[in-house]
Parts: structure tokens; C-alpha cells; sequence
């Protein structure tokens, strides 16, 4: 049932182009701007992290806010709740949709980072990967829980960004602390390469958390 | 009857406890050696952070019954828990930031991990009210207001483990824990906690009074044919 879900999801996303390539093309324009705003050409540790990380983070709500503007308007939530299926395939398959859309995102925007920002990666990209799909686990719990939120409400556009960014702050934290050293030239201060395992705990911690809480209350956003 | 008379006695007491709390602030316990007569700020401003805190979770427990019952008397107290933690909570942020001006000569300082945290609370917090009056159905806004608060309730330990993580290896603590009060200052610290929870408790109950004598006005106005 989810492998249906997730393959109707992602084939409206490839017959319309509606979000990654958005999701895409902001990110880099966003570095564009980061360029601009910082007057730098080459940018590492905290500050490659915190850019790095702000600008997924800004382009993945715009995933967020299209999740379910298609089912809303075009009946996909009564086709789905006519269906004899449990709702939490509904929940899973959107989220991995999310996820998927982040994915993507992430192998654009990472390499121009690398080559618009002249951030140095190589040494620490195994690391980054694994902070990246801890992260992105996490925003697409929280993203399609909250996009499902704010999908009912008069002003959907605003209510993304406003309810997911205080929840996301944890991620933010986590993801651009692990991922500091391993954009750094001098490697890792503390010695050993490798993202401090302290920060993928927390970004696990957060990834259980709020899917089981996702699990627990996304049905109560369906009935009608 | 019985609900106005115990809501005057509530009102009463609070204000006792406010007297009592108030006068141990000013005059029983002692002035603290560093900081002097500002640290006193301290008896308002964690009680207002710890009361305004439960009152967050409240608002996610009383969200769940909502969700389990279905009944609305529970959305109302989860709204008037969160609406008057709200307020409790800017009262604790601009008491912060003066204690932390007095102490440390900032408005505001990011190394102090409650206050971060808190702040993060609040701007999560902030948007429950506008996103439940977005809503234009009055069953679904009071469903997908539940939802938010236990999402949000959720959220609070996760945010405040995270700024500690993110803070701790610089700075230990210096303020706000309150194990190792000498013994005068704890003892008025919980008065003070204390008149802070019978004040959060006696402010919801009113507003729950007029939200009720509201609502039914409404019903009784719709008998009648106004509008």
C-alpha cells in the first residue's frame, strides 16, 4: 500500500516538476545570495555549516508547503479516506516522499556548495552523508506532520515555515554542529575525523521521537 | 453558584499567597552576596518559568483527552492552558532579560541555555493562536489545535535537551538551580512557586468562566433569532 502511495507521489511529482526542481534551483540561488550578504568566496567551519544548513532548511519548506496542496484541492484526501487503507500509509508515504524530494535537493546543493562557497569537502563527505540522512529523516517527520497541519488553514503558505522552524531548531543544532568540523580544512579539531557522535545521537533522538509522534496523531488530522 | 463561589474563595487565597510570598521576597530572605537586591527578580521570574512551562504540558494532556473524548470542554482548557502560559511566558522573558542586564550587563546572552530554550518555546507557542484561528471549521480547529499542542508539548524537552547539549561544554552553569539554596531563600522560593501556580490556576479559571458564559450566550442568542 505505502509502495502505491509512494509511487503515485513521486510519479505527480515527475509528470509536474512542482517541488524539486524549485527546492533545487533556490538553494542555489540562495548560496548566490549567501555570497553576496557575507562578501566571502570561500567559507568553512561554523560558518559553512550554518549556511550550508540554513539554506536546506529554507528549501525544504518549500517542499514542505506544496506536500499536500494537491491532495486538498484536487480531492486526493477524499480518494484516500474513500479507500479502505490504513491512514498511517498515508503519513509514511509522504514522508519518505519528503524525504526523497530532500535527497535530491541534497545532491544539487551540496556539490554547488562545494563549488560556489569553495567549501572543502572530500575528507568528511562519508560523515556528511550520514548527518544529511539523519536530518533529512527527521524534517520529513516533522515537515509532512506539519504540512498536513498548516494544508487546512487560510494562510498555508505562512503556517509551514512558522510551526516547522521552532520545531526543527533541534536539527538545525544538531546537524550543523556534526557537520562543522567536516567542512573545515584543518580536519576535525579534536583529533579523529568524523562527525562527533554526540550530535548524531540527538539528531537519531529526534528522528524517533517525533516519527512516533507523527504515527501517533497524523490520523486525527485526516478525519472529516 | 458553587462554581462562582469556589472561584471567589480561589481568588482570595491567591491573593494571601501573593501577601505572603511577597513579604518573605521583600523582608525575610537575604540579600544574595554577588548579585544584591536584583537577584531578588529570581522568586518572579522562575516560578513565572516553571508555571508557565506546566502549563504548556497541561495544554498537551488536556490536547490528548480532546483527541481520545472528543469532548470540547477539553480543547477549551487546553486553549486557556496555553493562552495563559503564553502570557506567563513573555512575563518570563522580559524578567529574564532584566536579570540577566542586572547581572550580566546584556539584554540579552545566548549562553545562558533555559533562556534560549524557553525563547524557542515561545516562538513555537506563538503561532498556535493564529494557526487555530485560520482554521474556518470550528470541529476541525479544535482537532487540529490538539494536534499542535501535543506535538508542541512534545517539542519542549526535546528543545530545551538540544541548547543544553549545544551550550554545556562552554559554560556551566552558574543560575537558576535551586538545589543549593541556603535554606531561608529555598523556603521562599516555594512560597513563591506556589502563589505563581494558585495565580496561573485562578487566571484560567476565569477565563474558562467567561469563554463558558460566552459560548452559551452565543447558543441562547441563536434560539432567540439574533445574529
Amino acid at each position: 500500500m505505502i509502495r502505491t502511495l509512494l509511487k503515485k507521489e513521486l510519479l505527480v511529482e515527475r509528470r509536474t516538476l512542482e517541488s524539486v526542481p524549485g527546492m533545487s534551483l533556490f538553494a542555489v540561488s540562495t548560496f548566490v545570495v549567501f555570497h553576496f550578504a557575507l562578501n566571502r568566496t570561500a567559507l568553512e567551519g561554523d560558518l559553512a555549516a550554518g549556511v550550508l544548513w540554513v539554506t536546506l532548511l529554507f528549501a525544504a519548506m518549500l517542499g514542505v508547503n506544496r506536500l499536500f496542496v494537491a491532495d486538498a484541492e484536487q480531492g486526493g484526501f477524499d480518494g484516500f479516506l474513500l479507500a479502505p487503507v490504513d491512514r498511517t500509509a498515508l503519513l509514511i508515504a509522504k514522508a519518505l516522499t519528503l524525504a526523497a524530494y530532500l535527497g535530491v535537493l541534497e545532491i544539487v546543493a551540496v556539490p554547488a556548495f562545494a563549488l560556489l562557497l569553495g567549501a572543502p569537502l572530500g575528507h568528511g563527505l562519508a560523515g556528511l552523508v550520514a548527518v544529511l540522512v539523519l536530518a533529512d529523516l527527521g524534517i520529513a517527520a516533522v515537515g509532512t506532520l506539519v504540512s498536513a497541519l498548516a494544508v487546512h488553514t487560510r494562510a498555508r503558505d505562512l503556517f509551514g515555515p512558522l510551526l516547522s522552524l521552532p520545531l526543527l531548531v533541534p536539527i538545525v543544532i544538531g546537524a550543523a554542529r556534526a557537520s562543522s568540523p567536516l567542512l573545515s580544512a584543518g580536519g576535525h579539531p579534536g583529533g579523529a575525523g568524523g562527525p562527533d557522535v554526540r550530535w548524531l545521537l540527538l539528531l537519531g533522538l529526534y528522528d524517533l521521537v517525533f516519527g512516533l509522534i507523527a504515527y501517533a496523531v497524523f490520523d486525527f488530522l485526516l478525519e472529516d | 453558584m458553587q462554581r462562582a463561589l469556589s472561584l471567589r474563595f480561589l481568588s482570595v487565597v491567591t491573593v494571601l499567597a501573593f501577601c505572603v510570598s511577597l513579604s518573605l521576597v521583600f523582608f525575610y530572605a537575604p540579600i544574595e552576596a554577588e548579585e544584591g537586591f536584583v537577584q531578588k527578580i529570581f522568586y518572579l521570574h522562575v516560578p513565572l518559568a516553571i508555571v508557565s512551562l506546566c502549563g504548556f504540558v497541561l495544554g498537551g494532556i488536556f490536547a490528548i483527552a480532546h483527541l481520545r473524548t472528543r469532548e470540547s470542554k477539553w480543547d477549551l482548557r487546553s486553549y486557556v492552558a496555553i493562552h495563559m502560559s503564553l502570557i506567563f511566558g513573555v512575563v518570563t522573558l522580559v524578567t529574564g532579560s532584566i536579570w540577566a542586564h542586572a547581572s550580566w550587563g546584556h539584554w540579552w546572552v545566548w549562553s545562558e541555555p533555559t533562556l534560549v530554550s524557553f525563547l524557542i518555546v515561545m516562538l513555537l507557542y506563538a503561532t498556535y493562536q493564529p494557526m487555530r484561528f485560520a482554521i474556518e471549521d470550528p470541529e476541525r480547529q479544535a482537532r487540529y489545535a490538539s494536534v499542535f499542542a501535543v506535538v508542541a508539548g512534545a517539542s519542549v524537552p526535546m528543545n530545551f535537551l538540544a541548547v543544553r547539549l549545544s551550550t554545556s561544554y562552554l559554560h556551566p552553569r552558574v543560575l537558576g538551580s535551586s538545589s543549593n539554596l541556603p535554606p531561608s531563600m529555598r523556603f521562599t522560593f516555594l512560597v513563591s512557586l506556589i502563589s505563581m501556580a494558585l495565580l496561573f490556576a485562578t487566571l484560567s479559571l476565569y477565563e474558562l468562566a467567561a469563554k463558558r458564559a460566552r459560548i452559551s450566550l452565543k447558543a441562547k442568542s441563536r434560539i432567540l433569532g439574533y445574529r
